[in-house]
């Protein structure tokens, strides 16, 4: 009896084991300007989450693996008549060995759940200060048009600290934006509109590939997206639309017309 | 009648002797070895298509071939054909068809007939498979088929695809109709369902699947058709339809069939390790109810693979949580072969080795997997290296090494005859370091950002972790290469001129394929009928002390 009673204490705990990772976050503060991301970005935000899912199945995978192999070499079979001696086990233990690993995945699960939740509306909640760029994708090609109205094909100039959002929509058949550097990808199709926003953090250039397939030359559809500092970005605009002044007004009245 | 013609036990043990009664056959296990016989054609097919393409990527800039459009004939046809062709009918053909009747004790499948037309079905998809190899206007549309591309004239000749998807999931209905009536009603008196071996369960239990998720795919492709030859317009937008509507149907069927190809390659697990560890499966009752959970858990998860596709944002978290929730039914399932080993008495044979090899790919595999079930880091590697790895691990290596274990474990009962000990055990060792070589760097270069389904990848040519992932993977598969080759010649070699099996029942198996036939089972499989006694268990090897070990020499590893 004193053996069952500690067994319902051990499994009122590992039941209550779930909970303690989505307690442990509610009292987590929250981020105060959530709109600023002040170095914090999502694509840093996703590698934070990225290593400790990692770390938590490599440690996982570890376990397993160690107690395998340590069964495998202890229990290799001695003569010919030899035969496994495994417990039998009492309905108790059946019933155990079902809820407390059961317990125990739920656990790990809810815990990485709860990361990923928050990273999740990290990557979904636009900060308000994020400039626009329209994203067409067609075989095989990226046609990006800022808020600027500055239009180009298969590169993106943004200026460095500035969110940008883009609204996405395909020509043709299902593309996906996916930016190397910023960790975030979003389908293009025809009939709907996407979107998928990023922080342009440094200045320098990253890679923009398409990840859905899309034909022939699906490897050959990608892109550049170039970061400028402040000014070097203002030097950029203002050459590019010189020759083209006319556009410049259409587009932010567009954009204006159209904020998400 | 002929005697062959029906299905009335004749007594005889050995193979049907005549072509004839090869080819009109009605006994399942002649089927079974036709479902296997055409698994291993596709095997073969799918793995030339691979070696072709991971030769081409084995460094930046073309290889073999610079036509996009051959590099996506062959990237369709090995997605395709491995899966439709190699797995599903290896495990839902020649496991469920040859091995699963015999196991439940059964004369025969429930309804013969229905069954040689299943496997008919199968070769004649098979058939039409590879025609797209000679076509003009080949199909290169990947074998998930999204519209719009596949409504596109670029894609190629996009009724066959609807076609050979048809048919090969009515040959799967047709079977899997058939296997729950044999499972359900065949079982020989005396076999409880709690007294079926796990391989049954997990075979009956995909079948159930099969049988609620394979027409909304025949549905999906059909519409597929109607669109692009009649002008319907389900998934056309400029009409009014919905390209999304597509990828929820396919991936409705689509990621469960993910589940009935890892359900009964995991019971082929389960029977080596406990035939060979000569031990009870650790809480068997609880592993058959998280094998039937894999039921409903399998039919809320097929949202994860289009979290990035505009889905409502509230959709890609609620299907996160039910995604994660597939592990605790398959965690016991992982708890459950482990357990088996402790205090076992462990004998590694040849199809142990196999089977051993596949356990630890699931470990890597079914761990992979979790980060991919997170929307929010899906953001990151969506259709990347990482999932392809992932996958990759559960299903080519994992699920192939099981399937190649099973072939082996059942191979004295196929052809009287047993396959060098020695060789398997190589085989096994060079196909499981071969594809480690060749998807485990893949998983760093996915992580990198390296984007599945590329001929090539020109702008990443400065990246020197993906170039050289690349690299690596393409020597594993030379070795992956050099094992399969040898895995076949292994076969071939055994069932030619392999030393004949002296025993019924090479590798002390309690259950009744080994126990209650022939070297070779004849027509009704079992000379008299089989009642199972009072407390049987096909796990029980601690009370029971029957069956003896009978030793083989070509067969055993450790004495």
């Amino acid at each position: 009896m004193k053996f069952k009673s500690l067994m319902h204490k051990v499994m009122a705990a590992m039941l209550a084991l779930p909970l303690i990772p989505s307690l442990a976050h509610a009292f987590q503060a929250a981020p105060a300007h959530r709109a600023d991301y002040n170095g914090w970005t999502p694509h840093e935000h996703w590698d934070a989450v990225w290593h400790e899912t990692m770390l938590d199945i490599t440690v996982l995978g570890i376990v397993f693996a160690v107690i395998t192999v340590a069964f495998m070499v202890m229990y290799v079979r001695k003569g010919h008549g030899e035969r496994g001696k495994l417990p039998t086990l009492t309905n108790q233990a059946k019933i155990g060995w079902v809820v407390l690993p059961c317990m125990l995945f739920l656990g790990d699960d809810l815990f990485l759940y709860v990361k990923g939740f928050d990273l999740h509306n990290h990557y979904r909640e636009v900060p308000t200060n994020a400039v626009e760029v329209k994203l067409t994708g067609s075989m095989w090609n990226w046609n990006y048009v800022d808020v600027n109205g500055i239009d180009t094909d298969n590169e993106l100039v943004v200026k460095q600290g500035t969110p940008v959002v883009m609204r996405m929509v395909s020509d043709d058949v299902l593309h996906s934006h996916y930016m190397t550097r910023y960790r975030v990808t979003e389908d293009l199709m025809p009939g709907r509109i996407t979107w998928q926003w990023f922080m342009p953090d440094q200045v320098g250039e990253s890679v923009a590939t398409c990840r859905e397939y899309c034909g022939t030359m699906h490897s050959g559809m990608y892109g550049k997206i170039i970061v400028k500092s402040a000014a070097d970005y203002d030097a950029y605009v203002a050459e590019q639309t010189a020759s083209i002044p006319s556009v410049t007004g259409v587009a932010k009245a567009a954009t204006a017309a159209d904020q998400i | 009648m002929s005697g062959f013609m029906g299905h009335e036990p004749d007594g005889k043990p050995g193979q049907p002797k005549t072509v004839k009664e090869w080819v009109f056959t009605l006994d399942h296990k002649v089927i079974g070895v036709w479902y296997l016989i055409g698994a291993i054609a596709s095997f073969v097919v799918a793995g030339l298509a691979a070696t072709a393409m991971r030769i081409e990527l084995g460094s930046v800039g073309p290889d073999i071939t610079d036509n996009g459009d051959i590099y996506n004939l062959w990237l369709t046809m090995h997605g395709a054909v491995m899966i439709l062709g190699f797995q599903i009918p290896a495990l839902l053909g020649f496991v469920a068809n040859w091995a699963v009747p015999i196991m439940v004790g059964g004369k025969d499948m429930a309804f013969p007939r229905v069954n040689a037309m299943s496997v008919w079905l199968l070769w004649s998809g098979i058939l039409l498979a590879l025609l797209n190899l000679v076509i003009p206007d080949s199909y290169n549309g990947m074998w998930t088929g999204y519209p719009p591309y596949s409504l596109t004239d670029a894609v190629g000749n996009t009724a066959l695809y609807s076609s050979v998807v048809i048919i090969l999931g009515m040959s799967s209905v047709f079977g899997a109709v058939n296997l729950a009536c044999t499972v359900a009603f065949m079982r020989c008196k005396g076999m409880g369902w709690f007294q079926m071996p796990l391989t049954v369960w997990c075979v009956f239990t995909a079948n159930v699947i099969q049988l609620i998720f394979v027409p909304v795919l025949a549905a999906s492709v059909l519409l597929l058709s109607l669109d692009k030859y009649l002008g319907f317009g389900f998934y056309n937008p400029e009409v009014g339809g919905d390209v999304l509507l597509y990828q929820n149907l396919f991936w409705f069927y689509s990621h469960p069939a993910v589940y009935v190809i890892l359900l009964p390659f995991m019971g082929i697990m389960f029977e080596i390790f406990a035939v060979s560890a000569r031990n009870d499966v650790f809480n068997y009752k609880a592993t058959v109810w998280a094998v039937i959970a894999f039921i409903p858990v399998s039919s809320d998860v097929w949202v994860h693979h289009a979290y990035v596709a505009g889905l409502p944002d509230w959709l890609r978290l609620l299907q996160t949580f039910t995604t994660l929730l597939i592990s605790l039914p398959f965690g016991l399932l992982m708890l459950s072969l482990t357990g088996t080993m402790y205090r076992g008495a462990i004998r590694y044979t040849g199809p142990m080795w196999w089977a051993v090899g596949a356990f630890f790919m699931l470990i890597i595999g079914a761990l992979t997997g979790i980060p991919n079930a997170l929307s929010a880091i899906d953001y990151g590697i969506s259709d990347s290296y990482v999932i392809m790895s992932h996958f990759h691990y559960v299903m080519a290596v994992s699920g192939g090494m099981a399937i190649f274990a099973g072939v082996f474990f059942w191979f004295p009962k196929l052809t009287g005859r047993m396959c060098n000990s020695l060789m398997t055990k190589l085989t096994a060792a060079g196909f499981f370091i071969g594809m480690n070589i060749v998807m485990g760097p893949l998983y760093f270069a996915g992580m990198e950002g390296m984007p599945r389904r590329y001929m090539d990848y020109q702008m990443y040519a400065d990246n020197e972790l993906i170039v050289s992932a690349q690299h690596w993977s393409t020597i594993g598969i030379y070795i992956t290469f050099v094992s399969a080759l040898l895995m076949i010649v292994v076969w071939l070699h055994g069932a030619i001129a392999g030393e004949k099996a002296t025993s019924a029942n090479p590798w002390g198996s309690q259950s009744l394929e080994f126990t209650a036939t022939a070297i070779i089972p004849g027509q009704g499989n079992f000379p008299t009928p089989v009642i199972c006694p009072e407390g049987w268990h096909p796990y029980n090897f601690i009370d029971n002390p029957k069956p003896e070990f009978e030793p083989h020499p070509g067969t055993s590893g450790h004495h």
